[in-house]
């Protein structure tokens, strides 16, 4: 898609790639030493850390133009090129490209691998200076907020003084609502997708379910299996299937799915997969074990579950966006039980208790929570509209 | 809602005629974000709208116009006191569940509350009720009885009392015809409320 979205040769396995590819992927790093630590919500310092990125488009001259994507849980930075591992299209493909609602003729986009992840920014499976060793489960617990305070020195480093927007889904949507509360006036234009300002007791109890899934795996090895030269592959496949079936709807499973068994004609009386959606979760589970470090999923999870915006702003909400002069498009999804409409209201609510300039879609479909990810129209026509409006008050556009 | 888009031009182009330029406008009910657009468009205000369908909210979106999907009875209590020079209320007023409320939070949250309304005392209505004995339904009030949104119809005088009931000050008031143009300047007073089908008025507290 961009100049210098290299095709990968061949997908490797995630125990090669993650062990010994994740330094020399095909995108762009930036590396902050010991002079410029990354100051952590937990009260600990990280140094020296590094954040893979991915651009595409080209930056303007007056540096206006440029749109920070951030990734969901088990997202990365290849929004919108193919994956280094899997050498699938990137997850955000719909959305960003030339001639897409996120156009890279006009804008110039940033994707961060989040902090804790396992594409290449530092996380579990980066090496410990001080042992040389792997951090694993020795890394200090990673935060939202410290997701952002490291997308920010990037930003900075880039020499980029406002984001003409800051967008993403889920726990993608959680950064943009940090952003906005941390730096306002680096935010001109926010699109919170399909979140919410905390994460529900609902949602911890999932992440919850997924992270003993991975302990209880006797490969995990209390986070050291990379010197076992294991995976816990089935704790973290477990882990997946129980979260993929919250990214869907009842309606969703029933439409592509209903009762239909799997390549059989009767049920067999045992314990194999005879209904389809057994085998797709499976296969679902399996896929993304070959792609995602284990530990990086406990810290993720964890991230998400500490995320309670409020609660740095005296327990109001609408205090985080005081004075803020951010332009807001947020959008929910019918279907989606995960991160229901009713929590993008309350925060709806609580921009408009600060005469916030916010525009609120809800999407009628059945695809469930991944509606982001999906190709539904309404969403693209809001994500364009929106941008378009905004970009005309930004002066990107006559 | 209730007029054809004739008239509904005319109206918006009326109200925009008593908004400052570069104001902050906030529509109620804004529909499909035509009066939204106008403003967006001749004055530069900052323009956002609430609107009660979801379909409405996602069309006026979609054409990079500020709007949230909310209910003017309940969610105009959020916004912070004078957080906009203008609050507007355009053909709604008759739909709300609680108008007294809705215009007290109205006068709140703005400098200057716009609202305009279809006024039941028209003598086409009173003919219809006073001589054919039935409700009516005309160019501008097409609904039945029994399918009407518009649960809350007042005259012009009732209007102007509930106005002074508030204690908000009228700073101008207008009556229209069908088409959404200006009545003469003799058209004031009882003589207004039974010739006009339309009224517009400036208000502020």
């Amino acid at each position: 898609m961009s100049a210098k979205a290299k095709k990968p040769s061949k997908a490797k396995s995630a125990e090669d790639a993650v062990l010994s590819d994740v330094r020399s992927l095909p995108c762009s790093y930036a590396h902050f030493d010991e002079s410029t630590p990354l100051k952590l919500d937990s009260g600990q310092s990280l140094a020296p850390f590094s954040v893979a990125y991915e651009t595409y488009g080209e930056l303007n001259a007056d540096k206006s133009n440029a749109i920070l994507v951030c990734h969901a849980l088990t997202g990365d930075q290849f929004c919108a090129s193919d994956h280094p591992f899997t050498g699938k299209p990137g997850w955000w493909g719909l959305m960003i490209g030339p001639g897409k609602p996120v156009d890279t003729d006009k804008y110039f986009v940033i994707c961060v691998n989040v902090m804790g992840g396992c594409m290449g920014s530092t996380g579990p499976t980066s090496e410990d200076p001080g042992t040389g060793k792997l951090y694993g489960i020795s890394l200090p617990v990673i935060t939202i907020g410290d997701m952002v305070r490291a997308q920010a020195m990037l930003v900075e480093r880039l020499g980029i003084e406002q984001l003409f927007c800051v967008m993403g889904g889920s726990m993608g949507g959680m950064q943009v609502l940090d952003w906005a509360a941390k730096y306002p006036e680096q935010v001109f234009a926010a699109i919170p997708i399909a979140t919410a300002a905390r994460h529900s007791a609902q949602n911890i109890a999932f992440h919850e379910v997924g992270r003993q899934a991975v302990l209880a795996d006797p490969d995990w090895n209390h986070g050291k299996y990379h010197e076992d030269g294991k995976v816990p592959r089935k704790g973290l496949s477990v882990a997946r299937m129980a979260a993929h079936v919250t990214y869907l709807s009842e309606q969703a499973l029933h439409r592509k799915f209903g009762r239909n068994l799997q390549d059989r004609a009767n049920l067999t009386f045992g314990f194999d997969a005879d209904f389809q959606i057994e085998s797709y979760l499976r296969h679902q589970g399996s896929t993304f074990v070959d792609r995602f470090d284990a530990n990086s999923y406990l810290y993720l999870t964890r991230a998400m579950d500490y995320f309670d915006l409020a609660l740095e702003y005296d327990g109001v909400l609408a205090n985080a966006f005081k004075d803020t002069s951010t332009r807001f498009c947020v959008v929910s999804f019918t279907s989606d039980w995960l991160f229901p409409t009713a929590e993008s209201r309350d925060l709806v609510k609580a921009l408009n208790a600060v005469a916030a300039n916010v525009s609120f879609v809800e999407i009628e479909t059945d695809k469930g929570h991944d509606s982001f990810l999906l190709d539904v129209p309404e969403l693209i026509n809001t994500i364009t509209g929106f941008l378009r409006s905004a970009a005309r008050r930004r002066g990107l556009e006559a | 809602m209730m007029s054809s888009m004739i008239t509904k031009r005319a109206d918006h182009l009326l109200i925009a005629g008593m908004i400052d330029p570069n104001s902050r406008v906030l529509d109620v009910g804004c529909s499909d974000g035509g009066l939204l657009q106008l403003l967006a468009e001749q004055k530069n205000v900052d323009a956002r709208g609430v609107e009660l369908s979801q379909e409405g909210v996602n069309k006026c979106v979609a054409n990079g116009l500020s709007v949230v999907q909310g209910d003017a009875d309940r969610d105009l209590d959020i916004y912070p006191d004078a957080a906009f020079d203008y609050a507007v209320l355009s053909q709604t007023i008759q739909a709300t569940q609680n108008p007294r409320h809705v215009l007290e939070q109205l006068l709140r949250i703005s400098r200057h509350t716009i609202v305009s309304f279809p006024n039941f005392g028209h003598w086409r209505v009173r003919w219809s009720l006073g001589v054919r004995g039935r409700m009516p339904v005309t160019e501008n009030l097409t609904y039945s009885w029994y399918e009407t949104p518009n649960i809350h119809f007042c005259t012009i005088r009732d209007f102007s009392a509930l106005v002074e009931e508030i204690g908000a000050t009228i700073d101008d008031q207008i009556a229209l015809d069908s088409r959404g143009t200006k009545l003469g300047a003799s058209a004031t007073g009882r003589f207004a409320n039974l010739m006009a089908e339309q009224a517009v008025f400036l208000l502020r507290k």
